[in-house]
C-alpha cells in the first residue's frame, strides 16, 4: 500500500519546513517533497514605501543574513539613483559583506552541522547540537562561536549594530571608516585566520569518514549559478552571472546581473510557499541548478587570494570537473570562509579605506533598479520599479534558498532512496533527510519572505491518509 | 480650523500676579501664564508631545493632563491659565497610567514603525514611550492604508507616523506665515493636509521653508534622500524667530 512518510518541522535550519516521503506499494520511496510552510509577503508591503526606505524595510527578511539583503537593495537603490558609489564606500560594503559571509558560514557549519559530521548521523539527538559538541569537542565548539562573534562583531564595528545595521544606504555608505574602528577589525582578523585554516585542516583530514554521505547527498549533476569577477575569480558583492553545467563547461558567462530574466524563471508549486526559480534555456522542472558555497567554488576560474587558491585547487581535486555532492557545501563554506578572512584584510590593507568621501547623492534618476550579490547561502536579486516620486511601486526579490529548492528537492528524494526504509522510522535515516537540506544551508524566512510555526514530527500516512505511525522529538 | 489662543485677559489690565501650588510646592505666577509654563519655570517637567516653545498652545496631545484640587476632570497644562491658590499634581500613579495610555493609542491608531523610520532614534514620539515606560500596546493595532506625499521637491509627508499634534500646521501660520497646512476630517478620520488637500508638491502657498519639517515629532515630515534613522531635527530656531518677532511688537 503506498504510504506518505512527513518529517516536521525540519531542525537546525533556518526557518520552518517540512518533509513528506511518498512510498509506493512495496515500500520505496517513490517521491520525496520539500514543503516551505511560511508565508511573509515582503514583496507586497514594500509597495508605496519611499527608495530609501527599502535597504532597511528589505533586511527584516532575516536576521541571520540581514547584511545580504542589505547590500542587494542598496545596489538596487544606487540604480535607481543612477549613480557610481565612491570607490571607498565600495570597499566598506565589501568588508562588512565578507564579514557576514564567515558569521553565516560559521553559524551553518559549527552551530548547526558539526553536530552531524562530530556525533554522527545516528548519535542520540538529544546530544547531536552544538552544546554535544561544546562538551565533547570543546576547541571546536569555542573557534566556532568565537569566528561567528568576529564576523558579527565586524558587521557591528562598521554598522553599529549586528543585526539590521542602517549603515549602508542608497548611494553608498552613512560613515566612513575612522582609524580607530579600523584598528578593531584589524586586530580581529588574525584570529579569525587562524580559526579558518585549523577547521580546514581538521575537516580534510576527517573527510573519508563521511565518504557514505558524500555519495548520497544531494550528489547529481546540475547546473551552478553565481557571481565571478571580470576575469573569473571568486566575487560576492558585486560581478557578472555565470552558468556552468555539470561538466564545467561554461553556458552563459558574464552576463550582466541586470539581464538575470534573460537565465532564470520562476515557476510556483502548490505545496510550498516557496517558489521554484529555473533555467530558462532548459525549461522546468529540467533547469536544474544551485547557488551558494558549492556553486560559487564550481564556476570560479580562481578565487583571488593565496591561501584560499590553495585549499580552492585541492577542493577541485577531488573531481574531474564540478564538484557535485551538496555534501561538499560544507567544504566549500570552510574555502569560504578563509577567503573572506583574506579579503578583508587586503581590503583595510587599501590606501583610500578611510577616505571621508563614502556617499553619492543624487535623486531617483531610473525607474528600475537591479541588485544582485551573493549571500552565504547563494545569489540574491533584488529587483524594484519606482514612480516619479521615488515611491516603490512594484518589488521581486529571487533569493539564494529559492535558486536551491529544485535541488534540494532531489537531494532530498536521493537521500530517501538511499537510507530509508519504508518498513519503519529510524532516527538516523529521519536526520540524514533533514542533513541534506542542512547542506545547502537554507534560509526559509529569507526563501518565502514568511514567517511560521511547527512543531516537531514524523508521520507515517496510508495512502488515504491514515496515520500508521508517528515519531515526536 | 480655528486656533484656541490662549485666552488673555481682557482690556489693557496689567497681568495679576497670583500664587499657586504645584505638587505640593508653592510657586508665584502670572495670571497671563498657563500651568505648563509656570511648572517648567520651576523644573517640574510635564510630558508634552504637542506643544513646543515659540509656539501657541493647542492642547492635542492631553500628555500633560494634570490633577486640579476640587475639578473632577483632568486638565491639560499647556492651555490651562494659572489661578491663584490652585493645587495642581502633575505626577500620579493615575497620570502615569493615563498618559500610557494616551501613547498606546497613538502607537495603535497608525503605522509607527520605528526600526524602518527615518526618525529611529531621534523621534520624540519614540523618547516619551521610553521615559513613561510604555513597554507594550494593549489595543489592538489599526494598520491603517495611509498615503505617502512624496511630491514636493524637497520633503515628504508620511502620514503613517503623524500624531496630529499640529506644531506643522502652527508653525507654518505662526512663524511662517504661509498657513499651507491645516486639518480636514474629525477624530480619527483626521488628516494633515496641504492647501485645499492638494499633493504637497503643487502647493502654492508653500515656501519650501522646512519649518514643519523641523518642528514635526517623529518621521512623518522628512527631509527627502534620508535614510532609516538619518532625519535630524533643529528646532533651536523657534525660539529665536519669535523673540525677534515679540521684540518688533509695540
Amino acid at each position: 500500500m503506498p504510504r506518505e512518510i512527513e518529517i516536521n518541522p525540519v531542525t537546525r535550519i533556518e526557518g520552518h519546513a517540512k518533509i513528506t516521503l511518498k512510498l509506493d506499494d512495496n515500500g520505496v520511496v517513490s517521491d520525496a517533497l520539500f514543503h516551505v510552510t511560511q508565508f511573509r509577503g515582503f514583496e507586497k508591503f514594500c509597495e508605496g514605501r519611499p527608495m530609501t526606505e527599502m535597504p532597511s524595510l528589505m533586511a527584516r527578511t532575516c536576521g541571520i543574513c540581514p547584511v545580504s539583503h542589505l547590500m542587494a537593495a542598496s545596489k538596487a537603490c544606487d540604480q535607481l539613483l543612477a549613480v557610481n558609489i565612491p570607490p571607498t564606500a565600495d570597499k566598506l560594503r565589501r568588508i562588512m559583506n565578507l564579514a557576514q559571509i564567515v558569521q553565516s558560514h560559521a553559524l551553518s557549519f559549527f552551530h548547526l552541522s558539526s553536530p552531524d559530521l562530530l556525533m554522527g548521523m545516528d548519535a542520540n539527538p538529544a546530544k547531536r547540537n552544538i552544546f554535544g559538541v561544546l562538551g565533547e569537542y570543546p576547541q571546536l565548539a569555542k573557534d566556532g562561536i568565537r569566528l561567528r562573534a568576529i564576523g558579527q562583531t565586524v558587521i557591528e564595528i562598521l554598522g553599529g549594530k549586528r543585526i539590521h545595521p542602517a549603515w549602508t544606504v542608497p548611494g553608498g555608505v552613512n560613515a566612513p571608516l575612522t582609524p580607530e574602528k579600523h584598528q578593531q577589525i584589524s586586530q580581529l582578523m588574525p584570529e579569525a585566520l587562524e580559526i579558518a585554516q585549523r577547521t580546514l585542516v581538521w575537516f580534510k583530514r576527517n573527510l573519508s569518514r563521511f565518504s557514505e554521505e558524500a555519495a548520497a547527498f544531494g550528489n547529481f549533476p546540475t547546473y551552478f549559478l553565481g557571481l565571478v569577477t571580470p576575469t573569473g575569480g571568486l566575487e560576492h558583492y558585486d560581478g557578472l552571472l555565470r552558468v556552468v553545467d555539470a561538466r564545467g563547461q561554461i553556458v552563459e558567462d558574464m552576463v550582466p546581473p541586470e539581464r538575470y530574466l534573460d537565465i532564470i524563471a520562476e515557476a510556483v508549486e502548490p505545496y510550498s510557499f516557496m517558489k521554484f526559480p529555473y533555467l530558462k534555456a532548459l525549461g522546468y522542472p529540467q533547469g536544474i541548478y544551485r547557488v551558494g558555497p558549492l556553486a560559487r567554488l564550481n564556476i570560479i576560474d580562481h578565487v583571488g587570494t593565496p591561501l584560499a587558491d590553495q585549499e580552492w585547487a585541492e577542493f577541485r581535486e577531488m573531481h574531474r570537473g564540478p564538484v557535485l555532492s551538496s555534501f561538499h557545501y560544507h567544504y566549500a563554506r570552510l574555502i569560504e570562509i578563509l577567503y573572506g578572512v583574506e579579503r578583508i584584510m587586503e581590503l583595510l590593507a587599501d590606501k583610500d579605506i578611510m577616505s571621508p568621501r563614502v556617499r553619492a547623492r543624487a535623486r531617483p534618476n531610473r525607474d528600475e533598479g537591479i541588485g544582485v550579490t551573493e549571500a552565504p547561502r547563494g545569489t540574491i536579486m533584488h529587483h524594484y520599479r519606482i514612480d516619479e516620486h521615488g515611491l516603490v511601486t512594484w518589488a521581486n526579490l529571487i533569493i539564494a534558498t529559492g535558486h536551491n529548492n529544485l535541488a534540494m528537492n532531489r537531494g532530498v528524494l536521493q537521500v530517501a532512496r538511499h537510507f530509508v526504509d519504508g518498513s519503519k522510522i529510524q532516527e538516523g535515516m529521519l536526520n540524514r533527510v533533514e542533513a541534506v537540506i542542512r547542506c545547502y544551508d537554507p534560509c526559509l524566512s529569507c526563501a518565502t519572505h514568511a514567517y511560521g510555526q511547527m512543531p516537531m514530527r514524523i508521520e507515517l500516512r496510508s495512502a488515504t491518509g491514515e496515520l500508521l505511525d508517528q515519531v515526536g522529538r | 480650523m480655528t486656533r484656541p489662543s490662549v485666552p488673555k485677559p481682557a482690556g489693557v489690565a496689567q497681568p495679576q500676579v497670583v500664587t499657586l501650588r504645584i505638587d505640593g510646592r508653592d510657586v508665584s505666577a502670572r495670571s497671563d501664564e498657563t500651568i505648563l509654563s509656570v511648572a517648567r519655570q520651576n523644573r517640574i517637567d510635564i510630558p508634552t508631545l504637542c506643544y513646543l516653545d515659540g509656539l501657541s498652545g493647542w492642547g492635542a496631545c492631553r500628555l500633560c493632563l494634570v490633577d486640579i484640587k476640587g475639578t473632577p476632570k483632568l486638565l491639560p497644562a499647556c492651555v490651562t491659565l494659572v489661578r491663584e491658590g490652585m493645587e495642581v499634581t502633575t505626577d500620579s500613579p493615575r497620570l502615569q497610567k493615563y498618559r500610557r495610555m494616551v501613547l498606546e493609542l497613538l502607537f495603535s491608531e497608525r503605522n509607527h514603525v520605528c526600526s524602518v523610520c527615518v526618525s529611529n532614534g531621534k523621534c520624540e514620539l519614540q523618547a516619551m514611550a521610553q521615559r513613561l515606560g510604555m513597554t507594550h500596546v494593549s489595543l489592538p493595532y489599526r494598520y491603517p492604508r495611509l498615503e505617502f506625499d512624496s511630491s514636493n521637491d524637497l520633503f515628504r509627508m508620511d502620514h503613517n507616523r503623524c500624531i496630529l499634534c499640529t506644531r506643522c500646521v502652527r508653525v507654518c501660520d505662526e512663524i511662517e506665515g504661509a498657513h499651507t497646512w491645516d486639518c480636514r476630517g474629525r477624530g480619527i478620520e483626521t488628516r494633515i493636509i496641504s492647501d485645499l488637500n492638494e499633493p504637497w508638491g503643487e502647493s502654492s502657498t508653500c515656501t519650501r521653508c522646512g519649518k514643519c519639517v523641523n518642528v514635526c515629532p517623529t518621521g512623518a515630515l522628512s527631509q527627502k534622500g534620508t535614510a532609516v534613522a538619518e532625519m535630524t531635527k533643529r528646532v533651536t530656531f523657534l525660539p529665536y524667530l519669535t523673540l525677534m518677532r515679540n521684540s518688533d511688537e509695540p
